[in-house]
């Protein structure tokens, strides 16, 4: 067995650990592997090539971004943002619970394309995100409403993965049916699925969970800060450290007639 | 029938005009790199098929070569004002949504209504409805909002150059886990996965199998390619022959642990670094980051999972 097939994997990890480009990486990684196995340098280029058109489909999702662009320009980000302004219970977390629950509930019925990035996070549920923050935090600064973008990205991809199991029909699930008769044992779509359950149910919690935490990092939840050591900033909360408390603070004091 | 060849045509069309517009943006000053990569990219979606493997591979080396070294820039297409913006989503209230949602509905119910219609191919319906709204949700667009004839596709291409060459990195990452497949890669891998494992220690074989699982789709970016290795290798022989679990959870939750790892990589550039760019985070492992926290404790409930359910 050739273990040096391996430097390929460490190619990667350490090209993106130096942050060049990734699809310069990703490239020589596949040249390098392909050499050390002893292919031909013209049959990995093709392999590679083939590969990457094989998996064109992927890329389809940009002919979305005209119309997402269109409604840009016609203020769709500023609307969604208005609308959440005028919700007074409605908080990042809760939002993005109701959207999990949205995009696990749908991706288990195996409408996994209803959602994703271009279709609803970036048009939708981020700017919702975002002005749900801006008003339970109104000093909120550049890294929290990064930080509150990327969960609302974090939290499709959580709802996309432990929904879509749930199906019969969905990729892996035909995958594992595939593998398991190719290895004598013959099982019904039905009998993996199930199986999904306890964890789609669980990520649900999980998730949850962090989403509500995050609440209280912005301010919209009681009155401590959530962990061990109330008097210091959570560790996680990265990056923005004491910059980021005074603001907090005077957001808590606005809602002090929330429930 | 309907099916992924037009819609190829379709999205090449898209990119070709991202990469007309680019050549006449004089407020970019890499116009000409955006043109020849975006036009690569229309390139492969209309004659992919016929350039044969060799020639794709030296389009995509191509590729590479344009966004290694820096050719693309971003393009600054004319765009309404914050102030124009405002104001227009004051006028029009939240109908403003109903285009947006025109999408996923059509998406909806195309994959509901016209599985078996014949019209389309029954393997790429939901993929053929996505396109179809979003041709639909142009038209009420252009019907309701009057904008200029280009708007679309110069808005279009400013969200494009905003997401840059990451758009086509989940096709490059496939494309090696194609290369790692032919090397063997995956057998290595095995092969280190069955050395680590303790003798006679069920739960130290359920957590090699499941954070293996993990850590070998963080490695490829996807639990398809992993599933195969972890299971043949560990899964199957191990856990159901020799210590006699059930094969339907040892399966169906070990391809969910594979899911965390999905979570914690940026191999998995469709799902963690496409999302950064489109929303033009900073950081473009801010998706990643924010994944973890989730990732982890969920990983470990499915080792736990994986051991109560499969072994009773």
């Amino acid at each position: 067995m050739n273990y040096f097939v391996l430097l390929g994997i460490l190619i990667v990890v350490i090209g993106f650990a130096v942050r060049l480009n990734p699809l310069l990486v990703v490239t020589v990684a596949a040249l390098a592997t392909g050499l050390i196995a002893g292919k031909p340098l013209l049959v990995v280029i093709a392999a590679f090539g083939k590969a990457f058109n094989d998996n064109r489909f992927v890329t389809i999702i940009y002919i979305l971004l005209p119309v997402i662009g269109l409604l840009e320009r016609y203020g769709l980000q500023q609307r969604a943002r208005t609308l959440i302004g005028g919700m007074r219970r409605a908080t990042t977390g809760r939002l993005l619970i109701a959207y999990l629950l949205f995009r696990q509930i749908l991706a288990s019925l195996g409408l996994t394309s209803v959602g994703g990035p271009a279709q609803t996070v970036r048009p939708l549920v981020a700017p919702m995100a975002e002005a749900a923050a801006e008003k339970q935090d109104p000093g909120i600064d550049e890294a929290g409403r990064e930080r509150v973008k990327a969960f609302a990205a974090a939290t499709d991809n959580v709802g996309l993965f432990f929904g879509e199991d749930i199906f019969i029909a969905i990729g892996s699930i035909l995958l594992m049916v595939g593998f398991l008769e190719q290895n004598g044992i013959h099982l019904e779509p039905l009998q993996l699925s199930v199986f999904a359950i306890p964890t789609a149910v669980l990520a649900f919690l999980i998730h949850g969970a962090r989403l509500l935490w995050l609440d209280r990092r912005l301010g919209g939840g009681t009155r401590k800060p959530f962990g061990l050591s109330p008097s210091k900033p959570s560790p996680s909360f990265c990056g923005e450290g004491e910059k980021g408390r005074p603001s907090t603070g005077s957001g808590r004091t606005e809602r002090g007639d929330r429930a | 029938m309907i099916g992924l060849h037009h819609l190829y045509l379709l999205t090449g069309a898209v990119f070709a005009a991202f990469a007309i517009l680019s050549v006449r943006d004089r407020a970019n000053r890499r116009r000409l790199g955006n043109a020849a990569f975006w036009g690569l990219v229309a390139t492969s979606f209309f004659a992919g098929d016929y350039l044969g493997d060799l020639g794709n591979g030296v389009l995509v080396l191509v590729l590479v070569a344009l966004a290694g070294f820096g050719a693309l820039g971003r393009g600054q297409p004319p765009t309404t004002s914050p102030e124009e913006k405002a104001a227009s989503s004051e006028r029009r209230g939240n109908r403003l949504f109903l285009p947006a949602l025109i999408i996923p509905a059509t998406a909806l119910a195309g994959t509901l209504l016209l599985k078996n219609s014949g019209w389309i191919d029954p393997k790429q319906v939901t993929l053929v409805s996505l396109g179809a709204g979003m041709l639909i949700a142009l038209a009420v667009c252009y019907a309701w909002l009057r904008p200029p004839v280009l708007a679309s596709l110069q808005e279009g291409r400013r969200l494009m150059d905003s997401v840059g060459w990451a758009a086509v990195l989940p096709q490059m990452l496939a494309a090696l886990g194609a290369v790692f497949a032919l090397a063997g890669v995956g057998d290595v891998v095995g092969a280190v996965a069955t050395r680590a494992l303790p003798p006679g220690s069920l739960l130290a074989a359920v957590a090699v199998y499941a954070l293996g699982m993990a850590a070998f789709t963080m490695i490829m970016g996807n639990a398809f390619a992993a599933f195969p290795v972890m299971a043949g290798a560990v899964g199957l022989p191990i856990l159901i022959h020799h210590f006699h679990g059930n094969p339907a959870p040892v399966a169906a939750i070990g391809m969910l642990a594979g899911f965390c790892g999905t979570l914690m990589t940026p191999m998995a550039a469709n799902f963690n670094i496409v999302p950064a760019a489109l929303l033009e985070l900073k950081d473009r492992n801010a998706v990643v980051k924010a994944q973890v926290g989730t990732a982890i404790p969920l990983l470990l409930c499915n080792v736990a999972l994986i051991y109560f359910l499969a072994f009773r």
